[in-house]
């Protein structure tokens, strides 16, 4: 198990990984993904049971569904760097012939990605449906999902909370990556979603919320609770309160960083930011 | 002759699914009676999904109850199969290569009086359109059941569609279904008459009619229009030099376009297309709707007739 320190590092390592992979190519989106660098490396470094000697039906072991498709760069460099792929196959992020196209799929065989996400809205059914094979299956695992808080926007979601909770689908965690920022703008100048441990309570989800999305250690801590509390008829929910942006100071603050590339004087100033600590690819 | 509803066929045929395949999951978004799903349920409750009215939901979960090795079927009317859920198809089902079976019922005109709100007719061609879905249409209550047991063995995405009227229960009870495989009913020298789901067994009386009066035709019914029986269809074409399709189904976008599409790059010749013109339905009897949109035997006829006259001039 590797240490607080030893995390951190990761994390330091994936900020590279993320605006060097966004900037080579002009294009991707670097805000969500350095939000979320914490998360994904707790779950996938730490708390995640599971096999990088990867198999679609992930049987016996906890998978992971990433519904909001589009933070794509911090979930390649996650999977890289815990050896799912070579870290050399992220200079491919986004160019022709690559298995890591601009949102996740399995079409191109892409180690660790079990379902297309990038249409947003779908990934919790299909995480739901994971979980009822887990069951049938008898298998105590558990599956995990992230979503953005943006995405919450879209219908779908809502069946699934609905149907989670309905159907005690309770080896299921859903984070939500609560920046409360999206494309075109903040969440509450494009559309509200009001409260929203009200509303997951009100749909009979266990809610957790964790203030500190971008500590490595609290959401280890906040992930643990959260599976000590499924097998108990119910869904969980985190809210992942999370800085867009996060680790690249002029890109936090603003939802202006959702879908824009570093220029070259940008990417300089982010990496002095983040030294490189396990080494680039 | 017997008549039986398509939607019966596939409800044995899940039924004998479930006693088969421990694989098999089925969810339903509150239409279990419509489709004849009961029999399943009851027999695996636990094998069986009730979602409520949320499609798209369904379709979700569907993909992913396939990691880990089910088999899912969901069952639901087709319009609600269809353009309902066509992005969620096509993102966590056809993109993401999961194995779904996608069931259709009520599909067309002959759902009848629900009128033009359920009477998807643009099914066919949504889903052929989407890469590597396989699209089946089958023409009666045997075709049906048999086909259901074939897509459980085919690794991949499947549409199968089927309707809500009782029709003649024509094809053998024993057959085996073979995805892809025009099935040759007739044979003819003077026209051939490509048919799908319904409309088969009236391009069988059509062709009886016809026959009576010297006109000689030959009837190919392909229960699967994606992937497409190429060699059956340019085979029977290069002896009777025309061709009629006939689909409960828009022109735009069904059997016949993907027909003339073959032919204008193989073979070209004359075809004349019975379906529905660019129009919604409406309510009504089924079969007088199937009447009023020109989707009978006698269409066929027509269109059969029409065909050789501009096959002769040319």
């Amino acid at each position: 198990m590797a240490t607080i320190t030893e995390l951190k590092d990761t994390v330091t390592q994936i900020r590279r990984d993320i605006v060097r992979m966004v900037h080579a190519n002009s294009s991707g989106h670097p805000g969500g993904s350095l939000g979320c660098a914490e998360f994904l490396t707790a779950l996938y470094f730490d708390v995640m049971n599971h096999n990088t000697d990867f198999t679609m039906d992930g049987i016996n072991e906890d998978i992971f569904f990433l519904s909001n498709g589009h933070i794509s760069p911090v979930f390649y460099a996650v999977l890289s760097r815990r050896g799912y792929f070579n870290i050399s196959e992220l200079a491919t992020f986004r160019r022709i012939d690559s298995r890591l196209q601009g949102h996740p799929t399995p079409h191109e065989g892409l180690e660790g990605i079990r379902m297309a996400s990038g249409s947003l809205g779908q990934g919790l059914s299909t995480a739901i449906g994971a979980a009822l094979t887990k069951k049938l299956n008898d298998d105590d695992s558990i599956v995990y999902t992230l979503h953005g808080d943006g995405e919450l926007q879209e219908g779908q979601v809502w069946e699934a909370f609905m149907y989670a909770s309905g159907k005690q689908v309770d080896n299921l965690i859903a984070t939500i990556d609560y920046n409360q920022k999206q494309i075109d703008g903040t969440i509450d100048e494009v559309l509200p979603i009001g409260n929203l441990t009200a509303k997951l309570e009100a749909f009979d989800w266990v809610v957790l919320e964790e203030l500190e999305g971008n500590n490595v250690e609290a959401i280890i801590n906040t992930l643990n609770r959260a599976k000590e509390l499924t097998g108990k008829k119910k869904p969980v929910a985190i809210i992942l309160h999370t800085e867009m942006g996060n680790g690249v100071d002029y890109m936090m603050g603003t939802h202006k960083w959702h879908g824009s590339a570093p220029n070259d004087e940008q990417l300089s100033k982010a990496l002095s930011q983040n030294t490189e600590t396990l080494g680039d690819y | 002759m017997e008549m039986k509803d398509t939607r019966s066929g596939f409800g044995a045929g899940l039924t004998e699914l479930g006693r088969t395949n421990q694989n098999i999951v089925a969810l339903c978004a509150d239409l279990t009676g419509s489709l004849n799903m009961n029999n399943f349920k009851d027999e695996n409750p636990d094998r069986f999904f009730q979602i409520g009215i949320a499609e798209a939901n369904m379709i979700g979960i569907a993909a992913g109850m396939t990691i880990g090795g089910k088999i899912p079927f969901t069952g639901t009317f087709a319009n609600f199969s269809t353009s309902r859920v066509y992005d969620q198809i096509r993102q966590s089902v056809a993109y993401s290569g999961k194995n779904v079976k996608i069931c259709a019922s009520h599909a067309g005109l002959t759902l009848g009086e629900d009128g033009a709100t359920h009477q998807v007719l643009e099914d066919i061609g949504m889903m052929k359109m989407l890469p590597h879905m396989v699209v089946i249409n089958p023409c009666d209550y045997n075709q049906t059941k048999a086909a259901t047991i074939a897509i459980s063995e085919y690794i991949g995405p499947v549409y199968l569609r089927f309707g809500r009227p009782k029709v003649p229960n024509f094809t053998p009870i024993d057959q085996k279904f073979e995805i892809g495989k025009a099935l040759h009913l007739r044979t003819g020298n003077d026209a051939t008459i490509i048919a799908t789901g319904h409309l088969v067994w009236e391009a069988l009386e059509a062709a009886k009619t016809l026959s009576d009066e010297g006109i000689s035709t030959e009837v190919i019914n392909i229960h699967t229009i994606k992937p497409l029986d190429n060699e059956a269809i340019l085979k029977s074409v290069k002896n009777t030099k025309c061709v009629v399709t006939a689909e409960e189904h828009m022109i735009n976008g069904g059997l016949g376009d993907s027909v003339a599409q073959l032919l204008s790059r193989k073979r070209p010749a004359p075809i004349e297309m019975v379906g529905v013109n660019d129009s919604f339905g409406e309510s009504g009897p089924p079969m007088k709707l199937m009447e009023k949109y020109g989707l009978t035997a006698a269409d066929i006829i027509t269109a059969t007739r029409k065909v050789i006259t501009r096959k002769l001039n040319d």
